[in-house]
């Protein structure tokens, strides 16, 4: 009994040795899933997830606070990616699949308020104060923040042009037997 | 605007007419056995043929799936004829109905249907059944024996369905062990392989009736070769397995262990190597995986006939090759062009 | 001719139907009220137009120049006025139009002066590929790759063997053969410029056994000259995709081509034999690439053949010059039927790639048997002539698993369509590749438009950080002054308006008064970061 009690006892002073050894020298600075989460994320900073831009999304998702199909921009490609990283299981995406816009400046509007330049996550409009401004439209990420803040309305969001060099190819249609599963 | 992919042009080739040539690759052996053991195999054919035909509408409608397409393309008939081929000639109505319940419903359909099926639907119905029935499965009509005591379509009929026997006959008469069973009862007795063999049920040299049904599945499956419908090297790499490791048992010990023509030919070797495992859904898919996997099933074959608890053991080996089978693609891949490494 | 040949993985036969387009001698198309020069014909950069609207230009002027190191440049197929710069519809898969030069013929046929040099092998290899790329010669087997980029082998490599690629494997295409057939110089003079540019040691020409007749005419014009030691005509088995540049090196030479490389990582450079021609064409002519022979054929077609054609017919006007089209005509196809892409409008031109024009019924296609799906059968891994596991990139292009199919060595794929033309199930295998090739472009492309936004993102986030610092800091000076004591305070103000009218002054006085004045703006919100950043 005594022995048994020993025992015991011996081998959990032993692992917790071993845990805490463990938990200093492999010891993980920062969070690398938030990392991962976020290379993921197409940084549009839209906030169409409900949080402020990518990153705080990617942090709430590690902590596992909301789902991964909250990206819009992301489309199908990033639910799935963000399910096979994380293990969980691909939701279909909320609000469905989007067309890819670009936002464009109709430039005889603009009053040149510089108040759109102010809510562009990413910097791509270009212009000074009452001077008439222009969208770098390679920088775009399509967010649409610039559109609320406008006062004259004349930034409006026009869809990509479809270009030989960026066309895909269309996925065939189905066989008549079902549509998923792979098979190792 | 729907974009058309080249190729433009398409071979001939159809899934529907693959499962056709491999069902009429099969008749002869068929008919043969007919000869042998009578009105039973028919109507098991029969009977295998209606249940899955209405187990498969019935899995297409609730799954959802168009019934035409699904229910021509003849993989359900190719089922049913390796079941009905693979049966007992002489049981109860309900047997190959439940064999083609497990078949149809649980390893085709409840998988995903033709082609997501890991296990060869027909041999998950005759396994299931071996387990459960075991009285029911293991009584074969004796070669010939039907004629011998005019035991017609409407005995058998009769038989099936109200399970009666016509007063002349007892089940005795005209059933009987299998070659296999014979053997493995035999040596179990400490009888030599010689003395087994030397009953009349042998035959010329593995057992009679049964070593000529198997040469015609033999020279079925080679048509099927010739014609390109089947790859060469699952029932190379299986009988191949099972002759070696055959021959090499037999060689060591004669008395105690049974040739390789008596493996070869006497029970469900032949159907398996040419039929049920080259099923390409559930096999390996590169040549030299096909080998492997043809050779594994050869092996275990023997294994189960020898020390198992099962006089034949196709079925069984081909289940667990199929488990097998992913692992042996993965192990398999063939080099691609360009990747390293010349020939 | 006792080279052994070598083998490669599968492969199929298919019905050649070559005798359709053979029956006929040569025609010359007419030409047409307009031709259409797109700007890119090739694989690269597109060219950059050197003509305005309404400019005269004469036959071979160049009317686009070549944009970088792998372009090709354009020329007039013949005289005329340039009447538009525009998008056309081009032959590509998805229908959509490209940047073309239109140019109305005037019929008069004045051309720019040729330079012949008939003293090529005078010339170093480099001259020599420069007379080659400005004479806008691309790979005419199919592919387009610009002639003088393959030529150049590089510095410090060592070129083993020139093939000549007239394998010509896919079914009904003829032109290669009829080349091969009726102007057999022409190629053999091609094939010994590109030796000489290449500074090759052999040169071997690759022809399917089904074309007995080019490979005498060729081996007879080889004998001719007295060229055997130099040049080889090698008999290759038919089977396609024989033709396939991979392919035809393995089995001429038994190496084999490294995934994502190129021929010349094993020594080997291969070339079509109409490129050939061409090469000789533009070098011992001084004629750029102007027209080329196209083979019009197909049981849509009433009168198939061979034409020579000028660069930029519209494909439907060449059909109608055919005899037009018969009563079960169905589809239009731009080269073969197992490669060949489908063409929507008409109107899109014959383009340098364009060796065939196929117009098919559709008793040809057998196409109408529905789509099963896959029983794993693996007739196409055995037909796959890269040994792929088309079954497996099925199953991963399908279900979006791109890694996976990239483990698969998706890329290795050639597109080939031996494993949708054997798989029974009738499966666009080739459509589920080429789907699962662009979309993995497209998220690089996005993988590399979100890093490029992250850090835009990060870099103004960090902007508004060091700006509310300031900010804060300019705060408290202010209070600190404040507390110091409300006179002074007010002094300093006035101070401080003084200053800031002088320096306004002074600042009006030196900079033009079109630029805003720097330092009236509230720091920083307008267009510096894009030039800031890196």
């Amino acid at each position: 009994m005594l022995t048994a009690i020993f025992a015991v006892a011996a081998l959990a002073v032993a692992f917790g040795l071993l845990l805490g050894f463990a938990a200093i020298r492999f010891r993980v600075e920062g969070d690398p899933v938030v990392e991962k989460i976020d290379a993921l994320l197409p940084q549009t900073q839209c906030g169409q997830c409900g949080f402020a831009g990518c990153r705080p999304y990617a942090e709430a998702i590690a902590s596992g606070e909301v789902e991964i199909n909250r990206c819009p921009p992301g489309g199908e490609t990033v639910v799935l990616a963000l399910a096979d990283l994380l293990g969980r299981d691909a939701a279909p995406l909320e609000g469905g699949e989007q067309q890819k816009l670009k936002a464009a400046i109709d430039e005889q509007t603009c009053i040149g308020c510089t108040l759109c330049l102010q809510a562009c996550p990413v910097d791509a409009i270009l212009g000074a104060p009452k001077h008439m401004h222009t969208v770098i439209t390679t920088e775009c990420t399509g967010c649409e923040l610039c559109l609320e803040p406008c006062p004259v309305d004349c930034i409006a969001m026009v869809p990509v042009k479809l270009e030989i060099a960026t066309w895909r190819w269309p996925l065939p249609k189905p066989p008549a037997n079902r549509e998923e599963g792979p098979r190792p | 605007m729907a974009v058309i992919s080249s190729p433009h042009l398409h071979s001939p080739a159809k899934v529907s007419g693959v499962m056709l040539q491999v069902i009429y690759a099969l008749v002869p052996a068929l008919l043969l056995e007919f000869w042998f053991f009578g009105w039973g195999l028919l109507l098991n054919l029969l009977l295998t043929l209606a249940a899955g035909y209405l187990f498969e509408a019935a899995m297409l409608q609730l799954r959802g799936r168009p019934l035409a397409p699904f229910l021509s393309d003849g993989s359900m008939a190719v089922t049913a004829v390796l079941l009905a081929a693979a049966l007992p000639p002489l049981l109860p109505f309900w047997v190959p109905v439940v064999g083609m319940l497990f078949a149809i419903v649980i390893a085709k359909h409840l998988y995903g249907g033709l082609g997501y099926n890991p296990f060869n639907p027909a041999m998950v119905g005759y396994v299931v059944l071996l387990i459960s029935f075991p009285l029911e499965m293991s009584g074969w009509v004796a070669p010939g024996g039907w004629r011998l005591h005019d035991f017609g379509l409407g005995d058998s009929l009769n038989y099936a369905f109200s399970g009666q026997l016509p007063p002349h006959i007892t089940l005795d008469a005209i059933t009987g062990a299998t070659p296999l069973d014979a053997m493995r009862t035999g040596l179990g007795l400490a009888k030599t392989v010689s003395e087994v063999e030397s009953r009349p049920l042998f035959g010329l040299f593995a057992g009679r009736g049964f070593e000529w049904v198997n040469l015609l599945v033999l020279s079925g499956g080679l048509w099927l070769i010739f014609k390109r419908i089947i790859p060469w090297h699952t029932p190379v790499g299986l009988l191949g397995g099972l002759f070696v490791t055959a021959s090499l048992f037999h060689l060591v010990a004669p008395d105690q262990f049974a040739g390789p023509l008596f493996h070869l030919l006497s029970g469900g070797a032949m159907l398996g190597a040419f039929f049920i495992a080259t099923d390409p859904v559930t096999c390996a898919t590169s040549n030299r995986g096909r080998l492997i996997f043809g050779a594994g099933a050869g092996v275990l074959i023997f294994v189960i006939r020898t020390w198992g608890g099962y006089p034949d053991g196709t079925a069984f080996a081909v289940l667990l090759m199929n488990m097998a089978a992913p692992t042996i693609d993965y192990y398999t891949q063939p080099r691609v062009y360009g990747h390293g490494g010349s020939e | 001719m006792t080279r052994t040949l070598h083998r490669f993985h599968g492969g199929i036969h298919l019905p050649d139907q070559k005798a359709l387009s053979l029956g006929r001698p040569l025609r010359q198309a007419a030409l047409p009220s307009e031709l259409v020069l797109p700007l890119q014909q090739h694989i690269g950069a597109a060219a950059q137009p050197l003509v305005a609207v309404g400019e005269r230009v004469l036959e071979g002027q160049m009317v686009a120049r070549p944009e970088g190191f792998v372009s090709a440049p354009v020329h007039a197929p013949t005289s005329g006025t340039v009447i538009a710069i525009e998008a056309r519809p081009v032959p590509h898969p998805s229908g959509l139009s490209a940047l073309a030069i239109v140019l109305q013929p005037d019929g008069e046929g004045r051309t720019v002066e040729y330079q012949p040099h008939s003293d090529w092998s005078a010339l170093d290899p480099s001259t020599l590929r420069n007379l080659i790329r400005d004479a806008g010669i691309v790979g005419l087997g199919g592919a387009g790759f610009p002639t003088a980029v393959k030529l150049n082998p590089g510095p410090h490599t060592a070129v083993e063997t020139l093939i000549l690629n007239g394998a010509e494997c896919e079914p009904y295409i003829t032109c290669d053969q009829w080349l091969m057939q009726e102007r057999p110089e022409e190629i053999i003079s091609g094939a010994l410029i590109m030796r000489h540019a290449l500074q090759a040691q052999e040169c071997l020409i690759g022809i399917e056994d089904n074309k007995p007749a080019a490979i005498a005419a060729l081996r007879s014009e080889v004998a001719r000259r007295g060229l055997t030691e130099a040049i080889e005509v090698v008999e290759v088995p038919t089977r396609y995709p024989m033709g396939g540049e991979k392919q035809l090196i393995k089995v001429l030479t038994g190496k084999e081509v490294p995934t994502q490389g190129l021929p010349i990582a094993v020594g080997v450079v291969c070339h079509n034999v109409a490129t050939a021609a061409s090469v000789h064409r533009a070098v011992e002519l001084g004629e750029p690439l102007i027209r080329r022979i196209v083979t019009v054929t197909g049981h849509g077609a009433a009168q198939p053949g061979n034409f020579e054609v000028p660069l930029g017919i519209p494909m439907g006007e060449l059909l109608a010059q055919a005899g037009g089209t018969t009563a079960g005509f169905s589809r239009l196809i731009m080269g073969g039927p197992m490669m060949g892409i489908t063409v929507e409008q008409p109107q899109a031109p014959v383009i340098k790639t364009a060796n065939c024009l196929l117009a098919v019924t559709d008793d040809e296609l057998e196409r109408r048997a529905p789509v099963r799906p896959c029983i794993r059968c693996g007739s196409c891994a055995e037909a796959c002539p890269v040994s792929l596991l088309p079954q497996q990139l099925y199953w991963y292009a399908k279900s979006k698993e791109f890694d996976r199919a990239q483990d698969y060595n998706l890329f290795d794929c050639i597109e080939c369509g031996c494993c949708a033309f054997v798989c029974p199930s009738n499966l666009p295998l080739v459509q589920y590749y080429r789907y699962a090739k662009t979309e993995i472009w497209a998220q690089e492309r996005e993988k590399r438009a979100s890093d490029q936004a992250r850090r835009r993102h990060e870099y103004r986030v960090a902007r508004e950080e060091r700006e509310r610092l300031e900010k804060e800091a300019r705060a408290k000076k202010k209070a600190a002054a404040l507390a110091e004591g409300e006179s002074d305070d007010k002094k300093a103000a006035i101070q401080a308006a003084i200053e800031r009218a002088k320096a306004k002054k002074a600042q009006a006085n030196a900079t033009p008064p079109a630029t805003d004045p720097p330092a009236e703006q509230p720091a920083g919100e307008g267009a510096a970061p894009a030039e800031e950043k890196h």
